[in-house]
């Protein structure tokens, strides 16, 4: 393979790679752009919602497209549940304390889990075929493209969501100001609760797509990529919904070209340091922008 | 205040108590007898390792009592005393103050795991009791700065074996020239195998030309196989564990790298079939300590089914070989001396045990044959066996 060649491959891993973390990073960010909370559970809710999709499909034995409805729906419960019983109580705690708070329910999701699950990896059954295409020398692999696909789906729907319904309209007056929305009549309260439900189910349907393109889950899967998919939502603008996807996918894409030309082992190294960039370079990140509308 | 001072008294009253009762007890009885060796089996009996530790004990009481109807050690009985180390390090420690100073005895094979082991090296040492570990690979079991531990033995060969083992196999046996590497660098297990296959590959003609890492937990490895796969080398070798390695490989297949993979121990799981897929894993092999085909190890086999009614597992084959390391020690060097019998184990040579013909090297490492298994179509067969040089 010459130059070219490679270059071409390590671009389409770096996209597949890249649209995993862009799926987790779009609920992280939408959460942040409407309660300005770093929810650090969210890398756990995804793993959630992958052992959910993982019993709906072993036990229950239910086809994907079901499985992946039953994840959603119920890891969407549960982020409500998990808003109403530990963050909402700090509603007007001092940022910190509530971020704390995230750190502590990321641990007790995953620990808890270990409990029930065990920490053994499982395997995750294969429903869907895996075709491989060879374009000329190129692998690409269809899960991997229905990934992508997927992610820039729920992002348009999302978008539409947040732009241009009434629901979308109250979320973007609670993240410009919670109370003076609540006095125009918008149940605040309601539309955060919505906000971790939509969110969480993002990151249950990311959990599931992993499973299956990966084939192992575990209960500690989620702290890595939602690290990554924390760096991605940054990298894009906090906030962004389509600054979080291009962020995931340039962040796979430069993960890609690290491990492929320099080497493997500077590759998170790599990730990290982008963050660490941006922070300091422009902390709106890609897609910011001086105002400070978010969503 | 008043109420309180009187419950510590109370309370320190009932301590010293127990304490006293509990010294009395152990001065009492347990003198064994002069006509049987009293030796200790320390394992996980309970806890989440009590599945290795439970396999190896069963492994070394079938060798106990073959040795025992077989009349014995120069005509006494040995008598075993099992104690619990509740799969932690402290309480191995306990277990092992429990079995030395109250039960006497005056050989102590366990634990099982490496932690385990090192937690309790030093008692062992102090009271110069010999402890054989069956399964605890890591290379600091017996041996701590540079020094080896003079009472501490294992029947397992240790990890960078494994390295010698299949670059051996490599160079020889697939004829390969070129092998490229892709080792976890969070991990010694994966680290130290790889910088021991690289040397003895090396030595024997070959090269390694390509070597690159990952991260325990990683999930994606396509962009480092995609740069392995431009060395377009004979072998690949993957010294690690089954999670990542059914990925790997799995992925490896996926991008088109045809060439033969080559791992260790960490493969030794049924899970990597389920994660790799059975085609991906054509044309890989791994070593590991025993495999249940093995006609060298049919004899065990057979004995352990018969006594316990279903198939040894690789502890319990270990637990097994500990148990004929011992007594062959114990028949040249008898229980009463610790120096001659510690000795003696150090002296084993070419002894036949459950699973190869074994012989303790300066460090206290058994020189023995690893199995290597051939993965074909989702199944395992017995490829070679292949003892290092020593």
């Amino acid at each position: 393979m010459d130059f070219t060649h490679l270059l071409v491959q390590q671009l389409i891993n770096g996209v597949s790679l890249g649209s995993i973390y862009a799926l987790i990073a779009l609920g992280y960010t939408m959460i942040y752009g409407i309660i300005k909370l770093i929810n650090f559970a969210h890398g756990d809710i995804y793993m959630v919602g992958a052992y959910i999709g993982f019993f709906a499909i072993t036990q229950a034995g239910m086809s994907i497209v079901p499985a992946l409805l039953v994840s959603m729906v119920v890891t969407g419960l549960l982020g409500m549940v998990v808003e109403k019983l530990a963050y909402k109580p700090l509603r007007h705690a001092p940022r910190i304390s509530i971020l704390i708070t995230a750190i502590g329910v990321s641990f007790f999701l995953e620990y808890t889990s270990m409990y029930f699950v065990t920490p053994t990896p499982r395997t995750f059954p294969a429903v869907i075929d895996n075709i491989s295409f060879n374009l000329g020398s190129f692998v690409i692999n269809g899960q991997q493209l229905m990934i992508l696909g997927i992610t820039v789906l729920l992002m348009a729907i999302l978008t539409f969501i947040v732009q241009k319904t009434k629901t979308g309209k109250a979320m973007r007056a609670a993240s410009f100001d919670t109370e003076t929305a609540q006095l125009m009549g918008i149940d605040s309260d309601r539309i955060i609760s919505l906000t971790f439900c939509i969110g969480s189910a993002l990151a249950a349907a990311a959990g599931v797509l992993v499973g299956i393109y990966y084939n192992t889950i575990d209960p500690l899967m989620g702290i890595m990529p939602g690290l990554k998919a924390f760096v991605a939502a940054v990298l894009g603008g906090i906030g962004i919904l389509p600054g979080a996807v291009a962020g995931g996918i340039i962040l796979g894409i430069i993960e890609a070209l690290v491990s492929g030309f320099l080497s493997s082992t500077f590759r998170d190294a790599a990730a990290f340091a982008i963050l660490i960039l941006v922070l300091l370079v422009k902390p709106s990140g890609l897609f910011g922008k001086n105002t400070r509308e978010k969503v | 205040m008043n109420f309180k001072k009187k419950a510590w008294k109370l309370a320190s009253l009932a301590i010293g108590t127990m304490l006293m009762g509990s010294m009395l007890a152990g001065c009492g009885d347990q003198a064994a007898s002069s006509d049987e060796i009293v030796i200790g089996s320390n394992f996980e009996l309970t806890g989440n390792q009590a599945n290795y530790g439970n396999a190896c004990n069963e492994g070394l009481k079938l060798a106990i009592k073959e040795a025992n109807d077989a009349g014995g050690i120069n005509g006494k009985k040995i008598k075993l005393v099992e104690a619990d180390t509740k799969s932690e390090a402290a309480e191995s420690v306990n277990s092992a103050t429990k079995l030395i100073s109250d039960d006497k005895v005056k050989v102590i094979v366990g634990p099982a795991v490496t932690a385990n082991v090192i937690a309790e090296s030093q008692v062992a040492t102090d009271n110069k009791v010999p402890v054989i570990a069956p399964a605890a690979t890591n290379p600091d079991v017996t041996v701590e700065n540079g020094t080896v531990k003079p009472f501490i033995f294992r029947s397992c060969f240790i990890d960078p074996q494994q390295g010698t083992v299949m670059a051996t196999f490599a160079a020889k046996d697939l004829n390969a020239k070129t092998a490229v590497m892709y080792i976890d660098s969070s991990s010694d297990y994966s680290k130290s195998l790889g910088k021991v296959f690289k040397e003895t590959f090396e030595a024997a003609g070959g090269k390694v030309v390509m070597e690159e890492a990952f991260l325990a937990k990683d999930q994606d490895f396509k962009a480092a196989l995609t740069k392995l796969k431009t060395a377009n080398a004979d072998v690949m070798f993957v010294p690690a564990y089954y999670e990542e390695v059914g990925k790997i490989v799995k992925q490896a297949r996926e991008l088109g790298i045809t060439a033969t993979i080559l791992g260790t121990d960490g493969w030794d799981d049924p899970k990597v079939i389920d994660i790799a897929g059975a085609d991906a894993l054509n044309n890989t092999y791994f070593s590991t300590h025993y495999f249940e085909q093995d006609e060298e190890a049919k004899p065990f086999i057979e004995a352990y089914k018969k006594e316990y009614n279903k198939n040894p597992n690789v502890f319990a084959a270990l637990g097994y070989d500990a148990g004929k390391m011992l007594i062959d020690a114990l028949k040249r060097a008898g229980a009463d001396d610790p120096e001659a019998l510690r000795k003696a184990i150090e002296g084993i040579k070419d002894l036949q045990v459950g699973t190869a013909k074994v012989t303790v090297d300066k460090n206290h490492n058994p020189i023995k044959g690893a199995v290597i298994l051939e993965t074909r179509n989702g199944e395992r067969m017995m490829k070679t066996k292949i003892a290092p040089e020593q």
